[in-house]
């Protein structure tokens, strides 16, 4: 049992009894879905974005990509931000914090100038918001003057993040774009501007499937569809990989993370916390199965904690950092062979298949079906083990090149 | 509730692929090496894998023109799922199924496999409309060959008409897989018997260059005992009767069937179903020697037959059949006012001027003794299946063109 472990922690000076929240997205869309995800364990909220502009949505407006029977590899969606009017969403607000005052409510927003973007800050501090996230990331607005197009310009995120200060006190967390070859100019540009922490990675732009009989991308909005977001356990490596370039990054590296991108699991949960990532937010794996995915995240994140020995989430954060280098840093000198377990092969051969066409033909498969390694020609690659189905192969023998005359 | 004239439901298309995922791909795939007729699983489910259906129907189509029957009928766990590696994890990948699910797509969307050759090479008569003359039939077409089928009965396709109950395999698929030999151009003549309509003789006065007799075992097989007891039916008798009226008889209260292969199954289950309360089926075989396939065997057990097995009948006394223990001293005396005789079947020799020993012509390399006269499916040696039924078609055939074309 891993009641007692404390997943609670303090980030921007905001307690959170988890720190799972959910994204600013169709998931927190209005008090009821609020309150329901709160009432089933989640740390807080993102509020689905609001602003001065109010979201005319299309329908259908979500696809999905699959492969083989799995279901949301990616998810793409085109919906904006929130639809309800302004007035709407700041009671919704107003009341879950008085309703849930041990919740983290924290408020979205986007203006389309400094002055709606300070409105907004004051409206919702007025509303007793505890944090302001700036949603500087949508890909699919219908408006150039906001979301993902504003997230690649440092000067306009500087000037909005100032405007959303002179409005309120509150921490600011500034929602980056990860449409950019790099995140660090925007990203210094928040906290410059006064931003006291970056969320990221808002949808990747996308267009994840066509129909290749009408030649119409899905989902089709009579027989159109846009560029737009995508998200869900496919987008996970690229949200890693943002975390890590802003809390590697020099002057950024004390800054705090709330990270999002496909996480679904506790082990997603956990890898985004050794990169460097406190609060997590998270919306396709709440479309897919529900607010009570929360279940098995705090859960698993206390297991994980309590087989580790680690006392506090905090002991966790940015554990695997300093093991990403740069290429040029690896030790280049040795090669580690494949070892083959016996008892677990199942003799498919895919091994064998996958190390001639795209390794290094060091693998062949007898007429019993027995895969011999040839040494000579094996470079120590594990393509063999990624593609075998039963785990039966494992690292090895490492040898040094020198020893092998290479 | 299983219903008479509706077969289960197919793979939707999420199984499906579900299903082609947990195929592991193997190199040098076991299943591919174990079809009679090479329809090769391996590379149609890797095209299922890819979304490729057309391609797997190509495949399919290309190696075993009777697919979707085989995939319904036939016995895999004897064949490609035997040899199938994902066994060895779980349980081997459902290969009838998802041939199924390719076959299902082919007449959904209409694509077709295999077009017809417009050369006219030599006229070839078939007797017989049997899986093996349509495979023979089907083979000859797609190369350039003028084929004609002669079929005894109204309907064609032999024992897949007459024997198999809808519920396992509906005549409206028998019709679509005899169609797409006949879209090759295939003639299929009905209501004419060889020995009676017509003769070796006549076929090639008429011009046939040669002759396949793919005549089958369409007769049952009885014992002495048995003769002109009036509560006893064979199986071949019961089964066409109930299939010929869609499942409308009246059936007493209890059965007693008497065999224990594929044929015995189908009869008690089919018993079963129209709503027959008790069925017993007595084997002579005993468990570990059970003929039926797996999934008939299953089937019927899932239906509440009550399987005995072991026993062999030995005296018969109006309804009341007394049987000894085969490996035993145990007696068992069983009455029914329905007794159906499942115990074999055997070839009408109608026209066939040929000795069979065993109920088998011998022929060398499907070539009888009379030049340019073949034979092929149950009449030969070989598994009483309809894949090799198909196999042997297909064999007959390359027999046929290498003869006719002196090669």
């Amino acid at each position: 049992m891993a009641k007692k472990v404390d997943v609670s922690l303090d980030f921007l000076g905001v307690h959170f009894e988890n720190p799972f929240v959910l994204s600013s997205s169709p998931v927190g869309n209005c008090y009821e879905m609020c309150a329901k995800c709160l009432d089933e364990g989640w740390g807080g909220v993102v509020f689905k974005t609001i602003g001065f502009f109010i979201a005319n949505e299309v329908s259908p407006r979500f696809d999905n990509l699959r492969k083989e029977g799995t279901s949301f590899l990616g998810f793409r969606n085109l919906e904006q931000i929130a639809e309800h009017p302004l007035k709407e969403n700041l009671e919704a607000i107003a009341r879950l914090k008085k309703d849930y005052p041990n919740k983290v409510i924290i408020a979205s927003i986007m203006g389309q100038n400094e002055k709606e973007w300070e409105d907004l800050a004051k409206l919702v501090t007025e509303a007793g918001a505890d944090m302001i996230e700036c949603n500087f990331s949508c890909p699919q607005m219908t408006s150039h003057a906001m979301g993902s197009d504003v997230g690649v310009n440092p000067d306009l995120v500087k000037k909005y993040c100032q405007a959303v200060r002179r409005g309120s006190k509150l921490p600011i967390l500034s929602k980056m774009t990860p449409n950019q070859a790099s995140m660090i100019p925007a990203s210094l540009a928040s906290i410059e501007g006064g931003a006291d922490g970056i969320a990221t990675i808002n949808t990747v732009k996308s267009i994840t499937n066509i129909d290749v009989n009408n030649f119409v991308p899905i989902p089709s909005v009579a027989g159109k569809s846009p560029v737009s977001g995508y998200s869900g356990k496919a987008v996970k490596p690229i949200a890693l990989r943002f975390i890590h370039e802003i809390h590697s990054h020099e002057k950024l590296k004390n800054v705090p993370i709330s990270g999002i991108g496909g996480i679904e699991t506790w082990q997603d949960a956990v890898e985004f916390f050794l990169l460097g990532a406190e609060v997590l937010q998270i919306t396709t794996a709440v479309m897919q199965y529900g607010y009570r995915i929360i279940d098995d995240l705090v859960d698993g994140v206390k297991h994980y904690l309590m087989r580790h020995n680690f006392k506090s989430l905090k002991e966790v954060i940015g554990l695997a950092t300093k093991n990403i280098v740069p290429a040029e840093d690896l030790d280049r000198s040795f090669v580690i062979f494949p070892k083959f377990d016996s008892e677990k092969c199942v003799h498919c051969g895919r091994c064998v298949i996958s190390c001639y066409d795209g390794g290094h033909q060091a693998l062949t498969f007898t007429e019993e079906r027995k895969v011999v390694l040839d040494k000579k020609r094996c470079v120590g690659c594990f393509l063999c083990a990624n593609v075998c189905p039963v785990a039966a192969i494992s690292l090895g023998e490492r040898v040094t090149k020198k020893e092998l005359g290479r | 509730m299983k219903e008479y004239l509706k077969e289960k439901k197919g793979l939707t298309p999420l199984l499906a692929q579900e299903e082609a995922a947990r195929c592991l791909l193997c190199l040098d795939a076991p299943c591919s090496k174990a079809c009679p007729c090479q329809t090769d699983p391996a590379k149609f489910i890797r095209s299922i894998r890819f979304l490729n259906f057309d391609g797997a129907v190509d495949t399919i189509r290309i190696n075993n023109p009777l697919g979707g029957i085989c995939a319904r009928v036939c016995p895999t766990e004897k064949y490609c799922q035997q040899g199938c590696i994902r066994a060895g994890l779980d349980k081997p990948i459902d290969i009838g199924a998802l041939q199924r699910y390719v076959t299902d797509y082919e007449e959904e969307s209409g694509y077709k496999a295999l077009e017809p050759n417009s050369e006219k090479r030599d006229r070839v008569a078939i007797i017989g409309s049997g899986p093996s003359g349509l495979s023979a039939a089907n083979i000859l077409a797609r190369n350039g060959y003028q084929v004609t089928i002669f079929e005894k009965n109204k309907k064609p396709g032999g024992y897949l008409s007459y024997g198999i109950p809808p519920y396992r395999l509906p005549q409206s698929v028998v019709e679509n897989e005899i169609k797409h030999t006949t879209d090759l151009g295939v003639k299929i003549v009905v209501d004419t018997e060889l020995g009676k309509d017509i003769s070796l003789d006549s076929l090639f006065i008429e011009g046939f260059k040669a002759i396949i007799i793919a005549t089958g075992y369409d007769s049952a097989r009885t014992l002495e005992m048995f003769n002109d007891n009036p509560y006893v039916e064979t199986a071949v008798d019961f089964l066409r009767r109930v299939i010929n009226c869609e499942g409308k008889v009246s059936l007493p209260d209890e059965m007693l069937v008497i065999g224990g292969g594929d044929v015995a199954m189908d009869v008690a289950t089919t018993a079963k179903v129209l709503g027959v309360k008790k069925v017993t089926c007595v084997a002579r075989e005993d468990m570990e020697h059970f003929p039926a396939s797996r999934k008939e065997y299953q089937e019927a057990v899932d239906n509440s037959v009550s399987i005995i097995s072991g026993f062999t009948p030995s005296e018969v006394n109006g309804c009341t059949v007394k049987f000894n223990e085969v490996d035993g001293q145990g007696v068992l005396s069983l009455s029914s006012s329905k007794i159906v005789l499942a115990i074999g079947q055997v070839p009408s020799k109608n026209g066939i001027p040929f000795e069979f020993n065993r109920g088998e012509i011998e022929v060398k390399d499907y070539q009888t003794s009379m030049p340019k006269v073949f034979a092929c499916g149950d009449i030969t040696s070989g598994d009483k299946t309809v894949v090799y039924a198909v196999k042997k078609g297909k064999e007959t055939a390359e027999a046929v063109m290498k003869v006719l074309e002196g090669r």
